[in-house]
């Protein structure tokens, strides 16, 4: 018969303390994350998400370098008032090539999940420029210097080979072509079969304005363009996406 | 004092074969930058190495330095035996210092949501960058340093024994400004892996996860040579606090970086694992950095300044294992109606709303401690000041759970409620406690008999309150009012605001937070003045040591 348990038998020794410690604090975040990861029904069945073309991908990297993601969220919940303001909730497939996510925890301005095809480019670059000359009302600050500065993409394959390392399904073709793919994407009545075969849905044109240099503000244009805008929600029911 | 040093060793201070160990690790951490910094991809990466390469040779110097000073007969400050406090007096000084900066960038950031031309549309001070700077700088800089200077503190005097390690300590102090440093610069360089409170990127990950082990490792070693038999209840929490910040910090770091010159790395998880994964480590930032490290220093210094017991070991332990086990698996509860499960969501509110149990035993044991000796709150302010965070951390583990409740956070997600829910946390427990202790350490450390002016610290209380209250009730006003705006329909069944309309009511209310910073920043300017005049041994005229105060009694109060 073992002696009565006492706790001063943890308190006495610091290495149990530690591993019981550390077992205690595993056991939540493994039930938590590891099925998340297992069960096949957390990612919807859904048509149209694909990875990000070079150019939007280099645009995300400057959403994420500014810093946009402390104001803005990209998730729409499954409430009445969102979905009437924002559009279709967002599924899980529509983020499953984010890495890293970007739902966000703070609306200090709107959610962006479907800001794509919202807005003209032309508004993009004002706003960028000077949020209120558009929206009087706004407190973001004023991002003039993406327009003028050039998007720095000599290693953009570099980035799509880590993303393939991760698991998006980038093809050696896809890298290959990442920086031909982001040149033509970024170019108006450039030769885009190729990207558009690639990328379904891309939308390749000027998108800064400024024929004469492939700016930050072209990429990041290109990708708040496009987030939201690659599944066709009318070819689904609700019902499609209950767990 | 009850503590011994090795016999026989080479003398405290010269190169011993550790120390050649460290300098020769230093060196090659040297060259490996050196090289990195030569095929650096992009400008911050380069200018990182060049700051690591700086780094690394400043710390060989400071070993020889000390070597030198040592055998050609110079003071020695440090012996060896005793206590090793010199760097508790570095992490208390770093407290003071990040405090104030995090403090200062707060209000910076306030002020540009109230007035938006602050941003001055610069890449370098947009509210994108410097809003991470802040978090950070609070979080880690500000209450890293308090974290890490107490429990050096309170594990030498809860063990009776001297710090392990000769190196080591310093190791952990000036490796953790280096990432503070590597950090912060890298914000305003836009470098970040844009996950909330872990934006530093990986090759800051890997330098930290360094620090860290070593951290831990000095902990360990130090309890392993305690000359208590128990080890005393704020260990347990320091030390949950180590190893679980170790656990999350590595679990949501995991990236792949572009090229091993590249500051840029993409997050290994997609999408909504990444997202369920970062809010595991978001929300037990809360619970093990900014709650288990501190509730260890609540049960070291507010049972030492009222000189009473801790109130319940029973409660402690029940406390303790609760607490751990419940935090962590409360993170899906910031990811409400969003494209995570269901269930997840479910379980994130459940084990939310358990964690108020836990939490209020951790306040309960903190305020009870104070059984006969209440009188102290009136005659004491740095007794005030460590009696009123236990209260806040007990109004912001009961507002937690609340809003975890689905109903309530599909209100209050998304808008400031949830700052102001943080901030009276971190305000009104993290940064009081964190004050208080310092009040308390300042004339430990250096020997002085009282602190320069206890009625500075009345100010700094009240000033510091006063602001606190402003905050978060501007943040629920603003909150609540923001998110019935988003959610109102008109008679015909439309939303009735536009997104615009929302944000301009939020003007008074921001204007409002800002002042409630200028003032809490102002307590804290004023504590960083009382701390410099009572290191610098004055004792403000008009408020005279009592001569019946026999002299010397309370020059080691630890003992």
């Amino acid at each position: 018969m073992a002696k009565k348990f006492s706790h001063a038998t943890i308190e006495k020794n610091s290495i149990l303390l530690l591993v019981l410690t550390l077992v205690v604090v595993a056991i939540g975040g493994l039930v938590e994350i590891v099925p998340t990861f297992l069960i096949k029904s957390t990612i919807e069945d859904v048509k149209g998400v694909r990875p990000y073309s070079p150019l939007e991908l280099a645009g995300r990297n400057i959403y994420i370098r500014e810093g946009c993601y402390n104001c803005h969220s990209q998730m729409v919940r499954s409430l009445r008032s969102e979905v009437e303001r924002y559009g279709h909730y967002s599924l899980a497939a529509e983020s499953k090539y984010d890495h890293p996510f970007q739902w966000g925890s703070k609306r200090t301005g709107p959610d962006l999940a479907r800001v794509g095809g919202k807005y003209s480019d032309e508004w993009h670059r004002l706003h960028m420029e000077d949020p209120r000359a558009v929206v009087p009302e706004s407190v973001m600050p004023g991002y003039p210097f993406l327009a003028q500065t050039p998007l720095d993409y000599r290693n953009i394959e570099g980035g799509l080979r880590a993303l393939a390392a991760a698991g998006v399904p980038y093809s050696a073709e896809e890298i290959e072509n990442a920086r031909a793919d982001l040149e033509a994407q970024a170019t108006l009545d450039a030769d885009t079969e190729g990207l558009m075969q690639r990328y379904p849905k891309a939308v390749a044109r000027d998108f800064d304005g400024n024929p004469k240099m492939i700016s930050e503000l072209d990429a990041l244009v290109a990708y708040l363009q496009m987030l939201g805008t690659l599944v066709d929600f009318n070819a689904y029911e609700n019902t499609d996406f209950t767990q | 004092m009850a503590v011994s040093s090795a016999p026989g060793a080479t003398p405290p201070g010269t190169m011993t074969s550790a120390a050649w160990a460290v300098a020769g690790a230093l060196i090659a951490g040297a060259v490996l930058f050196i090289a990195i910094a030569a095929k650096a991809q992009d400008a911050p990466m380069a200018a990182h190495a060049w700051l690591f390469v700086f780094a690394f040779l400043a710390g060989v110097m400071a070993l020889g330095q000390r070597h030198f000073n040592v055998t050609h007969g110079g003071s020695v400050a440090d012996d060896g035996t005793g206590y090793a406090d010199g760097v508790v007096k570095a992490g208390a000084i770093a407290t003071l210092f990040w405090g104030v900066a995090g403090f200062l960038v707060g209000v910076v950031i306030a002020f540009q949501l109230a007035f938006p031309f602050l941003n001055l549309d610069t890449a370098f001070t947009n509210f994108g960058r410097l809003r991470p700077l802040h978090t950070s700088a609070v979080i880690f800089a500000f209450g890293g340093n308090a974290l890490i200077a107490t429990s050096f503190y309170v594990v030498q005097r809860t063990s009776r024994t001297r710090l392990a390690g000769d190196i080591a300590p310093w190791f952990v102090f000036w490796g953790y400004q280096l990432f503070i440093v590597i950090a912060a610069t890298g914000y305003l360089m836009g470098v970040t892996q844009s996950k909330e409170y872990a934006e530093p990127e990986w090759y800051a990950d890997i330098w930290l996860t360094i620090v860290w082990v070593v951290y831990l490792l000095v902990f360990l070693a130090t309890l392993a040579k305690r000359k208590e038999p128990h080890i005393y209840v704020a260990n347990w929490f320091y030390l949950a606090f180590i190893v679980t910040i170790a656990m999350l910090h590595i679990g949501n770091n995991l990236a792949i970086p572009e090229t091993w010159t590249s500051s840029k790395s993409y997050a290994l998880f997609p999408g909504v694992q990444d997202a369920l994964i970062q809010w595991w480590y978001g929300h037990n930032a809360v619970g093990f950095f900014l709650t288990a490290g501190f509730l260890g220093m609540m049960y070291y210094f507010i049972p030492k300044r009222a000189e009473r017991p801790v109130y319940s070991y029973r409660l402690s332990i029940v406390h303790f294992w609760s607490l751990i086990f419940i935090y962590i698996w409360a993170g899906p509860h910031h990811l409400h109606f969003t494209a995570l499960p269901d269930w997840a969501q479910t379980l994130g509110m459940t084990f939310s709303i358990m964690l108020w149990m836990p939490s209020w035993g951790g306040m309960i044991n903190g305020l009870m401690t104070l059984s006969g000796a209440w009188d102290k709150l009136r005659t004491d302010p740095v007794i005030r000041m460590l009696v009123v965070s236990v209260a806040f951390y007990g109004m912001s583990t009961f507002e937690g759970p609340v809003m975890s409740v689905k109903a309530v956070n599909s209100l209050s997600h998304y808008t400031d409620w949830t700052i102001g829910h943080v901030h009276s946390g971190a305000l009104g427990w993290v940064g009081f406690i964190s004050f208080g202790a310092i009040y308390c350490l300042i004339p430990w450390l250096w020997k002085r008999e009282r602190l320069y002016s206890l009625a500075l610290v009345s100010w700094h209380f009240w000033i510091a309150t006063i602001g606190i209250v402003l905050y978060i009730t501007a943040m629920w006003v603003s909150g609540i009012l923001q998110g019935l705006m988003w959610r109102a329909y008109d008679a015909q069944g439309f939303l009735e605001y536009s997104f615009a309309e929302t944000v301009e009511a939020m003007h008074p209310f921001y204007v409002i937070r800002a002042l409630g910073g200028v003032l809490f920043l102002t307590g804290a300017l004023i504590m960083v003045y009382n701390c410099w005049m009572t290191i610098k041994g004055r004792v403000r005229e008009s408020e005279p040591l009592p001569a019946s105060a026999p002299a010397g009694a309370t020059l080691q109060p630890a003992e």
